[in-house]
């Protein structure tokens, strides 16, 4: 499902953090988003996720107009039709790897054990396997952050946004992350959109859309 | 070939001399590197009989005469076709070409951040594909592909730096406008 945004434009104060921005994410694409700071990346990001809701502009995913839904309806949305991973992997700290990733099965309602079979598998595939009874305070960042990327294909939705997903991770941790997450997210065929400031975290998109003053300037 | 696109964009805005010419590429670009005489009139010769630029009169003087050159249609074009197009990556070259580019680009009035734009993505596609590499080849071909990759980064952080400091380098251009200013 194509995602779209046309002329978005959100201001925070005196901020103009987004002045007409026009993206579109094909289906099963992924590209990652740079610019300077400030330019705006990160806001995108939440504004396409339906996080923040833009000033004007509008955002489609498929026929489908989002920007203008009751927070009810976005929030269902974000359920069923997104994937997050951000910096901190922002993981349930209290629970084991594996209660985080089963948890947008279990809020889906999703029967029991194919929750349990679809995170088995994913955590498997990851090689998080073995720490799947840790708390995310228990293992490694690395480890950590693949389980936020099970998490955030668990239930296959159509975008998966990831903010920075390496951002705090050496070099080796953040290849074996980016590979679970574009490898996965290719598998399945869900889109991918990911704001980087690196441009070899960004050489895994497809393409890469450039931000500068709030509009994409290439 | 960067060169003499580069003299190409220093005759843009008006008919100059070959000394002048000279000097005032020296000027902006030669501080490492400065050009030879006979670089710059066997360089003109070529653009001339390529009908990029033309003779545009000749002044007597003690010594040889002076031949003074202005750019034609055909070499504004080029100029033009010359900054659009992104240069290929390249870990030894791209950045004296890149460089040469963006003041002309600057002193001329066009867009350097376009230019510059176009280049980050060329060098992006690049880093695309030398990202496959690696993940497809054996390890030599990692490490061959690594040290392109950790170049091109490098390449990709100095154009982020040039676009945050173009304001300041188009004063610069123009204070010290024309090297050869007075020149005769």
């Amino acid at each position: 499902m194509t995602l779209t945004a046309r002329e978005v434009g959100i201001r925070f104060g005196a901020t103009d953090a987004l002045r007409g921005a026009d993206i579109e994410i094909g289906e099963g694409e992924l590209v990652a988003v740079m610019g300077p700071s400030g330019s705006g990346k990160s806001t995108l990001l939440h504004v396409l996720a339906g996080i923040l809701r833009p000033d004007r502009g509008e955002i489609r995913l498929g026929d489908r107009r989002i920007d203008n839904l009751a927070d009810g309806a976005r929030s269902a949305l974000r359920l069923t039709s997104f994937g997050f991973v951000l910096q901190f992997g922002d993981l349930v700290p209290e629970l084991s790897l594996r209660e985080n990733v089963e948890l947008p099965l279990r809020l889906l309602k999703v029967r029991r054990s194919e929750t349990r079979a679809r995170a088995a598998a994913l955590l498997r595939e990851l090689e998080v396997e073995e720490f799947a009874d840790r708390r995310p305070g228990e293992v490694s960042g690395g480890q950590a952050q693949r389980a936020a990327v099970a998490r955030a294909l668990v239930h296959r939705p159509a975008i998966v946004f990831a903010d920075e997903p390496t951002g705090a991770l050496d070099s080796v941790a953040g290849e074996l992350v980016l590979d679970a997450l574009t490898g996965l997210a290719r598998q399945q065929g869900s889109a991918v959109v990911m704001v980087t400031h690196e441009a070899r975290v960004a050489a895994y998109a497809d393409r890469t859309v450039f931000l500068r003053d709030g509009r994409v300037a290439a | 070939m960067s060169v003499s696109r580069t003299l190409l964009g220093l005759l843009e805005p008006k008919a100059q001399h070959g000394y002048t010419l000279r000097r005032r590429y020296d000027g902006w670009f030669g501080s490492s590197r400065p050009l030879k005489s006979a670089q710059v009139y066997a360089t003109l010769q070529r653009l001339d009989r390529d009908g990029l630029i033309e003779l545009a009169g000749v002044t007597a003087g003690e010594g040889p005469d002076r031949r003074m050159y202005a750019i034609t249609d055909a070499g504004v074009s080029e100029l033009e076709r010359w900054l659009e197009e992104p240069e290929v990556p390249d870990v030894t070259a791209t950045r004296r070409v890149l460089f040469s580019k963006m003041v002309i680009a600057l002193s001329s009035g066009r867009s350097a951040n376009q230019l510059l734009d176009r280049q980050r993505q060329a060098h992006l596609a690049r880093m695309r594909d030398m990202r496959a590499q690696r993940q497809r080849g054996d390890l030599i071909t990692q490490l061959d592909a690594d040290f392109e990759m950790y170049h091109l980064d490098a390449d990709l952080k100095w154009i982020d730096g040039a676009q945050a400091r173009l304001d300041r380098l188009a004063t610069l251009l123009g204070e010290t406008g024309d090297p050869a200013e007075g020149q005769p």
